[in-house]
């Protein structure tokens, strides 16, 4: 019955229902991943000529003094932000979450969500707004009450900044992946265990801990991926600083190389070459999600979520 | 044994109430900033969160439109013309991701093809990778088709960067359709069109909506392709003019004003996070969110 259906559909329509999609992911998926190589290889500028130098952007990359810095704020950007909150705040959420109340659970997940959904720039804003120098900003304010004199936050601490700006936002992947994860162990596995007398931190370290495994890995993984390349709350709030390239990473600073000259030029090529590394990880990352993750079930699974 | 006994539930009450408290703390501090943008919106003078003086004079201000500053060095676009901006961005963002992400779902759950697998692979695949990377690039091809400093330039890049993943939820729910559907509809006397229309459409409005929300909201708060891909104040949003008055040149001297034009920026969201979660709740599954 159905393959008669389907040998009716002409081909002509299967296009045109499939073309307005391929034509964009074409444009703005394949076309730049090539031309990302390419104008790596030249020292294109705003007049956008192909002048092809070969590889001497990359030769750049392992003379340019700056790069050792930018290497280093880079990891610890990721590695910290990722075991505070994207995948260590994330796991405690979605553990204490599920164990207590489940109404009061449900809101506090809620609240977490809201950072995701915020626009950048009023988020980065809320942020900005709470650590100003004066006393009277939210930070400083709560040190007072503790008698304590207040600190111009995003001079004296940038990375502490960066890392809850990031860090709050990015504690709801995990934790939304861990708490679906938590909720589809059986319960009669918890009890059997609580009535044989293990308590609720046994029964996490042994039974819910084991069972998550696979999402932690899995939401691990990703969030590597998502803090390495991303750069935009780093941009709306230190910038990258306070003085030179404090706070600057990997992905901003090929930015920067690219969009934010304020003498004039702009370094295409040597922001593209920067940018080849991060595609290439990005490509094999992605891939690796694909066949090892199998990120397939994982996508299906949220179904169940929509009532 | 009762004294064992309570000794535990005391242990455990004690346990459980640390939890409460952890919970709620670190969960507060985000209510607190936002309670905090409020109330910079409403007090020229605060102490922590708590208003000090109570004040309308910069939502007056900011209603009229108008944001310059007598004598201030730098001009601001209008208000008005910015929210416009920022309002068709995001409901051609969300227009286009339903529309076409719709086409390529509908194809790939019903019509067996060469390459379909292929095609679901590299959408997976698409997914995950981080587009951002290729901003160099995308700029370039923009400014080769004379799209840059567009707001048509803006909408197709995020459009494009969003499908693979509105693909994806489109095609979990036409897959959920039973075959049974369209066909007792064909037979009923409907033609395709209207099997479609009628039958099929209705059948997916959770899956329509949670992508209309998505691409709303990811046009609404889109920052980095604005700053990159418009240099002309006339196509500013609303991420430009809050990001221009917190930092650099731009800077706005009065921070009620700020603050009153972030909680304008905040509206909408505030109401789809409140009465559409559940849609919220599945895109951030589905993937990786809303960023």
């Amino acid at each position: 019955m159905q393959r008669t259906r389907r040998t009716k559909v002409r081909l002509g329509a299967l296009w045109a229902f499939l073309l307005p999609s391929l034509m964009l992911i074409g444009l703005f998926f394949f076309v730049p991943v090539i031309l990302t190589f390419l104008i790596s290889l030249t020292d294109m500028d705003y007049s956008f000529e192909w002048n092809w130098v070969g590889l001497a952007n990359y030769i750049r990359i392992l003379t340019d003094p700056w790069v050792p810095k930018i290497l280093s704020n880079t990891f610890f950007y990721v590695s910290v932000t990722l075991t505070c909150f994207n995948v260590g705040l994330a796991l405690v959420l979605a553990i204490a979450t599920t164990h207590i109340n489940e109404k009061v659970g449900a809101t506090i997940r809620a609240i977490w969500l809201l950072p995701r959904i915020t626009p950048p720039a009023v988020y980065a804003l809320l942020w900005l707004w709470a650590t100003r120098r004066e006393a009277s900003s939210l930070f400083n304010w709560v040190l007072g009450l503790f008698g304590l004199p207040p600190i111009n936050w995003k001079l004296t601490y940038p990375w502490l900044i960066v890392i809850l700006v990031n860090g709050f936002v990015g504690t709801s992947f995990g934790m939304i992946i861990f708490t679906a994860a938590l909720k589809s162990i059986p319960s009669d596995i918890i009890w059997s265990a609580k009535v044989d007398g293990a308590s609720t931190f046994q029964v996490i370290r042994h039974i819910e801990l084991p069972l998550i495994k696979w999402p932690l890995l899995f939401v691990t993984a990703y969030q590597t991926l998502s803090l390495l390349t991303s750069f935009e709350y780093i941009l709306l709030t230190t910038g990258g600083g306070p003085g030179f390239y404090t706070t600057e990473v990997w992905a901003l600073y090929a930015y920067d190389l690219a969009f934010r000259q304020y003498g004039g030029t702009a370094y295409f090529g040597y922001g593209a070459s920067l940018a080849v590394f991060l595609v290439i990880i990005g490509i094999i990352a992605s891939v690796t999600y694909l066949k090892v993750f199998r990120f397939r079930e994982l996508m299906i699974e949220p179904k169940i979520e929509v009532k | 044994m009762r004294t064992i006994k309570s000794e535990v539930t005391v242990k455990r009450k004690i346990g459980s109430a640390l939890v409460y408290i952890f919970v709620i703390g670190i969960s507060s501090i985000i209510i607190l900033l936002y309670i905090l943008l409020f109330m910079a919106s409403i007090s020229p003078e605060l102490e922590g969160i708590i208003p000090k003086k109570f004040s309308l004079s910069a939502w007056q201000k900011v209603l009229t439109g108008d944001l310059q500053v007598p004598g201030a060095e730098y001009q601001y676009p209008n208000l008005y013309l910015v929210m416009g901006n920022t309002l068709i961005l995001a409901l051609s963002v969300a227009g286009a991701e339903v529309f076409i992400s719709s086409l390529a779902a509908y194809a790939i759950s019903r019509f067996k093809f060469r390459g379909r697998s292929t095609l679901l692979g590299l959408i997976l695949v698409l997914h995950s990778f981080p587009a951002i990377t290729l901003l160099i690039a995308v700029f370039y091809i923009l400014n080769m088709l004379g799209l840059y400093d567009t707001l048509i330039g803006v909408i197709l890049v995020r459009v494009a960067f969003d499908l693979p993943l509105a693909i994806w939820i489109m095609k979990g729910f036409f897959d959920t359709v039973p075959w049974d559907l369209e066909m007792s509809a064909l037979i009923d006397g409907c033609n395709r069109i209207q099997a479609w229309w009628k039958v099929l459409l209705p059948a997916v409005r959770n899956g329509l909506m949670a992508v209309l929300i998505f691409g709303f909201l990811s046009g609404w708060g889109e920052f980095v392709f604005v700053l990159t891909f418009i240099s002309s104040q006339k196509y500013w949003t609303l991420s430009m003019l809050v990001y221009a008055f917190t930092s650099g040149e731009y800077f706005y001297v009065d921070p009620c004003i700020t603050a009153t034009v972030g909680i304008i920026y905040m509206l909408p969201v505030v109401v789809f996070f409140l009465f559409a979660q559940k849609y919220i709740l599945r895109i951030q599954i589905a993937g990786k969110g809303i960023a």
